[in-house]
């Protein structure tokens, strides 16, 4: 069994066709790219603005290392396509924005309830609706946790920049392999357009994850079992005789469909929490700045992150003892670090592009004694360093 | 019981024993449908390593999946074929089958389905048309006949059924057929072609439904329903020169269309060929 990407002569194309160095480009190329490096060799998509350059990228550049680009009729056609394809063994990924999205919620809890690995992104843009359908906005959230139905976990990432998109889409496949798990991208239009500066490293410097495949037939035979108590089983890809059986239905360890015993549904469905939770290490990821002396801090995410970043430093300067959080996994909340920043200030301030989202993960972790408070701006126009720095100085 | 009709099944290696029994009601078509794509994989010595098949949701995608002892894909409703698109990519020296209802392929699944005929795409697809929606309570479907009664058309069916073999060869497809559970061999003969034609091929076949549909039309045996089945059949060589009043609530059966066009899978890696010979990196040892 192989998983496509894998081989030697990947690197070697690699390492030919991408030069390590600075280029200036697009976020949408850059993670275009960090697609590439992680081993990507099929993508289906289908166009739409503000993620139709991930496709284009794409349709490009697969063909010269050997793999598959589809465009397919619609969103559902896309995910339901790379799931087929991830069974094969292949990596996938899709780009999308919100009203496609949506369209490939059904399948995202396919995706979800039968562990087929993929990377979805959502290059998010103003809604509801089709909105400002060109504009950027940071409104999707909620539904990259909530939008599919039933019980379920979700990994989300959200990068801040198009240097970060490259590394974050490597991120989403190593987490998406290791953990057998479709992984969400929230990137935002902004960004997706922003042209700047992209170190593009060296291949060999890409550290890269393949899932887990059965070890003998034994495993082979329970592809929803849990031989190695991480709650992740191997995965035994279509197409080598084992006659695996792969259904969106409650299965039984051998993948037969059983909707009738309640244990059955309950082992399953909290396996697949289990496996999220207690693999926190693998995808829990934020950064700080400033948060060791914080009176007051900013949480912020995605594009908005770095005028939250221009805010605080220019609050420093006044000589306000200002702090940075962004949650770089967004989904599951870095809820037990948010908890401790939230017991050492005294006014918490969540900057992001809607009218009030993660400010509401926010503040489950904070004691009623702390102020918060959103900092928000929809139409399209992402949030000032001068806007941020206002209301830090306002509760300064 | 069941345990001893099966063991005198011949083909019952071709089959998921722990699923069995099948969950199909006394006298569906179903099991004839599964009887039949077993011995066309038999006839042509098919080895099911050498198969995936993938289903969408309803009774007649339980046919083959679980039931089939092949790599089954139980998918979500209507989209088996998008989702057997990404398979045939992964697989393409594998026979990618997906057997599903008139409702999944043909209603939700409509779009995929002519597309994937439009692209050409090697896959098989065996739909089978009860002409209603069986596993939700006999609702009305977009291949209910006109006039008909069922639960969602309780006085009678005002909307005009699909005729799902033309439609997907006029969007492309290499192999179209239609037959009924009436007959058996000739839709034995055309699963066979369809597996071996290199390009998309649709079997259409129009099987009973007594239970939902037949029980609500004066038809609430089996044998009642493939007798309409056996009266209403007109060979396609005969309906081309029949008037659309006298085709009206016919069942025209035969091969619509067994053509060679270029195929989808074929053509892409053609194209990555082409795109790695234009770009120079063909290596020595080829890792695609």
């Amino acid at each position: 069994m192989i998983i496509r990407g894998d081989e030697p002569e990947q690197i070697r194309l690699i390492k030919k066709l991408y030069k390590p160095g600075n280029y200036f480009m697009q976020g949408n190329e850059a993670l275009s790219y960090g697609a590439l490096f992680a081993g990507c060799r099929f993508y289906a998509g289908y166009p739409i603005t503000p993620s139709s350059e991930i496709a284009e990228t794409m349709a490009r550049e697969l063909p010269k290392l050997g793999g598959y680009y589809l465009q397919m009729e619609d969103e559902i056609g896309s995910i339901a396509a790379m799931v087929g394809a991830s069974w094969t063994g292949f990596k996938v990924m899709t780009a999308t924005a919100g009203p496609g999205f949506s369209l490939m919620q059904e399948n995202l809890g396919y995706a979800v309830m039968t562990e087929t690995p993929l990377v979805l992104v959502d290059v998010q843009r103003s809604g509801p609706s089709t909105g400002q359908a060109t504009k950027g906005a940071q409104g999707d959230f909620f539904q990259a946790r909530w939008g599919t139905h039933g019980d379920h976990p979700i990994v989300a990432l959200s990068p801040t920049s198009g240097q970060d998109a490259f590394w974050e889409v490597i991120r989403a496949f190593n987490i998406a392999e290791r953990l057998r798990t479709p992984v969400v991208v929230l990137f935002d239009g902004v960004l997706a357009h922003t042209r700047e500066l992209v170190k593009i490293p060296d291949v060999e410097e890409v550290e890269i994850t393949y899932r887990k495949l059965p070890a003998n037939e034994e495993e082979a035979k329970l592809p929803f079992g849990d031989p190695h108590g991480d709650g992740v089983p191997p995965m035994p890809l279509f197409g080598h005789g084992y006659f695996t059986h792969v259904t969106g239905s409650t299965h039984k360890e051998n993948g037969l469909r059983d909707v009738y015993t309640p244990e059955v549904h309950d082992k399953l469905v909290r396996r697949i929490h289990r496996k999220i939770e207690q693999n926190r290490h693998v995808y829990e990821k934020y950064e700080e700045h400033f948060t060791d002396d914080a009176e007051i801090l900013v949480v912020s995410w995605g594009v908005t992150a770095r005028p939250a970043l221009g805010a605080v430093l220019k609050a420093r300067e006044e000589g306000i003892k200002a702090g940075l959080f962004v949650p770089k996994t967004v989904h599951p909340f870095p809820g037990e670090r948010m908890r401790e920043l939230g017991k050492k200030v005294r006014a918490v301030l969540v900057a992001e592009m809607n009218l009030g989202q993660m400010i509401i993960e926010v503040e489950r972790y904070l004691n009623d004694d702390v102020l918060l408070k959103g900092v928000n701006k929809i139409g399209g126009v992402p949030l000032t360093v001068e806007e941020i720095l206002r209301e830090i100085r306002g509760v300064a | 019981m069941a345990k001893e009709i099966y063991s005198k099944y011949p083909l019952i290696k071709y089959l998921r024993k722990e699923a069995l029994p099948t969950a199909l009601c006394p006298g569906c078509g179903g099991g004839t449908v599964l009887n039949a794509f077993a011995n066309a994989v038999d006839q042509l010595k098919i080895d099911p390593k050498d198969l995936v098949v993938v289903s969408g949701i309803g009774c007649s995608a339980w046919i083959a999946s679980p039931y089939f002892l092949a790599d089954t894909l139980h998918t979500t409703h209507g989209r088996a074929i998008a989702f057997a698109t990404g398979v045939k990519v992964g697989l393409p020296d594998k026979k990618v089958v997906v057997i599903s209802g008139d409702g999944d392929l043909a209603s939700i699944g409509g779009n995929h389905l002519i597309h994937a005929a439009r692209r050409n795409i090697d896959i098989t697809v065996i739909l089978v048309n009860n002409f209603i929606y069986g596993m939700t309570g006999g609702q009305v479907a977009p291949t209910t006949p006109f006039g008909a009664k069922t639960t969602t058309s309780p006085y009678r069916n005002i909307e005009h059924p699909l005729q799902i073999s033309e439609t997907v060869a006029a969007a492309g497809a290499s192999y179209v057929a239609r037959w009924t559970t009436a007959h058996v061999y000739q839709l034995i003969e055309s699963i066979k072609k369809a597996l071996q034609v290199k390009g998309f091929s649709l079997v259409e076949v129009i099987s009973q439904c007594p239970v939902q549909f037949g029980r609500r039309n004066q038809m609430k045996e089996p044998a009642e329903m493939l007798r309409w089945y056996l009266k209403n059949s007109v060979p396609i060589s005969k309906a081309k020169n029949m008037s659309p009043e006298e085709l009206e609530g016919k069942f025209v059966i035969g091969e619509f269309v067994n053509r060679e066009r270029p195929e989808f899978v074929t053509e892409l890696n053609k194209l990555i060929d082409e795109v790695q010979e234009h770009f120079g990196l063909k290596g020595e040892s080829d890792g695609v």
